[in-house]
């Protein structure tokens, strides 16, 4: 039997979205209202399982009456809001976050970030070769995990999934200010030593690939990760009696990657160290 | 909680002060790391683990908070220190060429040399200024101002000799009619009985006759107005915040003053400290708070100590505690929490991060700390000089204030006066007085000198030029003008001024205090410090007009997009100076 959590019924409240009425339940946020009537925003540190963290200012909108745009991914829609998602003003700001990102980051790995870029006209290149960035050696320090921070864009998920808001190990944490903060254990110590538990729901959050699961990462080292080659199948971990969902990501008749479905009323897309990573036995012909 | 510690142990004296916190909560992180800092200078492995085993505070968390202020550090470091200012003020009054003198006798700034560059110490009137540190079992401070580059080596090596600093210059100081400043520099800050003497605790006494909503009306009707720089009416937050039905509410005295030039609360809590007690209490009566938060900024060490024993003082005569006054059921105390070196604690909701003990990064609004602030409880944000008007206005009642100033900016304001000006200090005027007749009583500039620009309201105002010093300084008319009071700085740059540096300076501080929690802000202040440099280098990327335009565009975007309102100000001066000052067409032709 599928549960299906309904909720308690909510109430409508009426905006305008572009010019054009629209009706979304209360409590939805403006993100909410523009998915139902089939606008896309782009958001980098939204996460669907985790609460807006307001970093990455890449969704943010015009709302009338507002000093200042408003992040989509967070604000409430309140009746009679007059919202603007592509005025001169969203797309100037859009550009400008994405080129500001680009230009001290490696975005390559980030999805539709190009498509992002040439819509808005983006070209992080104009703030010159000499423009200060975050690019640094890849961090390797265990055998699950690698850590890329040249393409960490500081969206804070991995933190709050880490932290309170997931899995209570609390073992990451920003650290430093400005231009200079980054995701840190307490004094850079290596993660083996640290509070990590190798849950991997830090990578399942990160929005660049700045977190990697080290199978996936040598795969594209060499050249052998490919994801039109591969199947998803999700079923039930087997380890213990919680009963979480896995989805097997498998190529070539092997098993590449661990994820779990983010509406599983069970995991929210979250797993630990066994269902994430204990699958090898699986593949031992 | 099941924590992971490091296998370090802290050292016998580290051990020693941290235990004092044993059964207490994550937000004494903040006093946890003051404490070690104040001990041994510094913060080790060993010391920070034990603050996570005593206040169960896992150590990334801790390791993000401590890393967060600029106070603190993880490199080992001599006890004594000096941190020069090198900001606004004290860079118009030779803090350059004070650093060149100390690099060359010293070496580099640095742990190892004993002597660190720092933002605005908050002692513009005496500038250059520097503050001497040592840490030890009772850690000494003193405050060198104005300095010279043979007082900083000699306390550099000799340590501080007296834990006070300076008496502040109050160029008014005993002149008739002065409101905010009638007790600074008169009567004696360390004696409730003088405070009495002069009138003290019958604005209290009024309030509780008044009752609470009493006292919202009255401060509703005087049409008093935030001073800290946003412009809130006071009344209107109190009275929401009253009206939540949630308990606890908090009151937070916000006395984080950082903003480059800014000195007027410093003078306030060290001249008149047992007013700023007094206006709390009555704003903790009126918005049915039963605790209040005094975050004082790290850099005032002689403020700390009057406010301590203003606390203490009041404790003792019921002016704090229990039914306090007489008053049955009104209960209320202050703690005072000190900040680390970071500029955006004094944000209204980075405040609240701070004093929980997590990072002092802004929230999001809404919700607003009316409704969810401190523990996500309604809360009453006011800054200092805000609060020390509500005494005057239940004492005067709120007809009597109106009449002060002008119709849409009521009651008295203070203004700091630095930079190349006669006699700098904090001034009294009411509002509406011009910026021309407030530099006149300051003296103008220096004899021989000319004026070349004003920065009004701090390195988040903007500048304006001598031409316009008719200017009445209300908050209606800077804003017509499209300037702003700010936190009533008032810096002035005559005709040896270097606009360049002084520039550079604005973007190198906004870089360095940005807390980093959004994109705009975080690299924004980055890309517009490397674009000022190219611009007043004249080492353009293609052309300088090219350069002009980028700054033009991350500018916007930091002001639309940033979350708090450092971001969103820190273009702000540089874009006067460009358009204004005409900055843009020196900087390209």
């Amino acid at each position: 039997m599928t549960i299906v959590e309904i909720g308690l019924p909510k109430r409508l409240v009426e905006l305008t979205l572009d010019g054009e009425s629209v009706r979304v339940p209360e409590g939805a946020t403006i993100l909410d209202a523009c998915t139902a009537v089939g606008k896309s925003i782009p958001t980098l540190c939204y996460g669907d399982t985790l609460k807006p963290a307001n970093a990455c200012r890449v969704c943010m909108v015009e709302v009338e009456g507002s000093r200042t745009l408003v992040p989509s991914c967070s604000r409430k829609v309140e009746p009679g809001m007059v919202v603007r998602t592509d005025s001169e003003r969203t797309n100037h700001s859009r550009k400008l976050v994405l080129e500001l990102l680009g230009s001290a980051t490696d975005l390559s790995t980030t999805p539709h970030v190009d498509e992002w870029m040439s819509a808005c006209g983006a070209d992080p290149s104009r703030f010159g070769p000499d423009a200060e960035t975050k690019l640094q050696p890849t961090t390797v320090d265990n055998p699950l995990y690698v850590r890329d921070y040249g393409k960490c864009i500081m969206c804070y998920k991995c933190v709050d999934a880490c932290g309170d808001q997931w899995q209570n190990s609390f073992a990451i944490s920003v650290a430093g200010r400005g231009f200079d903060a980054r995701i840190s254990t307490e004094f850079a110590t290596p993660l083996p030593d640290s509070a990590c538990v190798y849950c991997g729901n830090c990578i399942e959050v990160c929005p660049t690939g700045a977190l990697s699961f080290k199978r996936e990462h040598d795969k594209r080292e060499d050249g052998t990760w490919d994801e039109s080659k591969q199947t998803e199948t999700t079923t039930v971990c087997t380890f213990c009696g919680v009963g979480c969902n896995l989805t097997l990501h498998v190529q070539d008749n092997e098993i590449v990657k661990v994820t779990s479905p983010h509406d599983s009323t069970v995991t929210h897309g979250n797993l630990c160290i066994k269902g994430r990573f204990g699958w090898q036995h699986v593949q031992n012909r | 909680m099941d924590l992971k510690l490091l296998d370090v142990e802290p050292t016998e004296a580290e051990r020693v002060v941290v235990d004092l916190f044993n059964g207490m909560g994550r937000d004494q992180l903040l006093p946890a790391l003051h404490a070690v800092n104040d001990r041994v200078g510094w913060i080790s492995q060993g010391a920070l683990n034990h603050i996570c085993r005593v206040l169960h505070v896992p150590p990334a968390e801790a390791y993000g908070v401590a890393s967060f202020y600029s106070l603190f550090s993880f490199t080992e470091r001599p006890a004594k220190v000096v941190h020069v200012c090198v900001d606004l003020a004290c860079q118009v009054n030779g803090a350059k060429a004070l650093c060149d003198r100390l690099t060359d006798e010293l070496g580099p700034a640095g742990a190892k040399s004993g002597w660190l560059r720092s933002p605005c110490l908050g002692v513009c009137e005496k500038a250059p200024a520097a503050l001497a540190f040592e840490a030890g079992e009772v850690a000494k401070e003193q405050l060198l101002a104005p300095t010279h580059a043979g007082e900083v080596i000699a306390v550099a090596a000799a340590g501080p000799s007296h834990v006070d600093g300076e008496r502040a210059e109050v160029p008014q100081a005993g002149a008739p009619g002065l409101r905010l400043l009638k007790r600074v520099g008169v009567v004696d800050p360390e004696s409730l009985d003088d405070y009495r003497a002069t009138g003290g605790y019958s604005a209290l006494r009024t309030a509780l006759l008044l009752g609470p909503s009493g006292v919202i009306r009255e401060i509703s009707d005087a049409k008093l107005m935030g001073r800290g720089g946003a412009a809130f009416p006071t009344g209107r937050k109190w009275d929401a915040t009253a009206r939540q039905p949630v308990r606890p509410h908090y009151l937070v005295c916000n006395a984080d003053e950082s903003e480059p030039g800014t000195f007027k609360d410093r003078l306030l809590m060290e001249g008149d400290p047992f007013a700023v007690i007094e206006s709390m209490t009555i704003a903790g009566f009126a918005a049915g708070c039963s605790r209040g938060y005094l975050y004082l900024r790290g850099e005032y060490p002689r403020a700390l100590h009057l406010l301590r024993n203003a606390i203490s003082k009041a404790r003792e005569r019921n002016f704090l505690g229990e039914n306090i006054m007489g008053h049955e059921g009104f209960s209320f105390d202050i703690e005072i929490r000190r900040g680390a070196g970071a500029y955006i604690c004094g944000e209204e909701t980075a405040i609240f991060n701070s004093i929980e003990g997590f990072r002092g990064e802004p929230r999001s609004k809404p919700p607003f700390p009316v409704e969810s602030g401190l523990f996500g409880k309604p809360t009453v944000v006011n800054n200092v000089e805000t609060l020390v008007n509500v005494p005057v206005i239940l004492t005067e009642g709120c007809e009597a204030y109106t009449r002060i100033g002008t119709a849409g900016s009521t009651g008295p304001k203070l203004f700091c006066l630095s930079g190349n000006v006669s006699r700098p200090g904090v001034y009294e005027v009411p509002f509406g007085t011009t910026l021309g007749e407030l530099l006149d009583l300051a003296g103008g500039v220096p004899p021989g000198r000319e004026l070349r620009a004003v920065l009004l309201g701090g390195a988040a105002g903007g500048f304006v030029r001598p031409d316009e010093l008719d200017l009445p300084l209300t908050l209606e008319d800077a804003r017509a003008a499209g300037t702003t009071l700010g936190s009533g700085v008032v810096l002035v740059l005559d005709d040896t001024a270097d606009l360049g540096s002084f520039l550079l300076r604005i973007a190198a501080f906004f870089r360095d205090e940005s807390c980093g929690q959004c994109v705009p802000c975080r690299i924004g202040t980055v890309r517009q410090e490397e674009a000022l440099h190219r611009l007043v280098g004249k080492r353009p990327l293609s052309t300088s007009a090219a350069d002009l335009q980028l700054l033009r565009e991350v500018g916007q975007v930091m002001r639309d997009s940033s979350i708090c309102g450092l971001g969103q100000t820190a273009w702000n001066a540089i874009e006067s100076a460009l358009d204004r000052l005409g900055y843009a067409e020196e900087a390209t032709s």
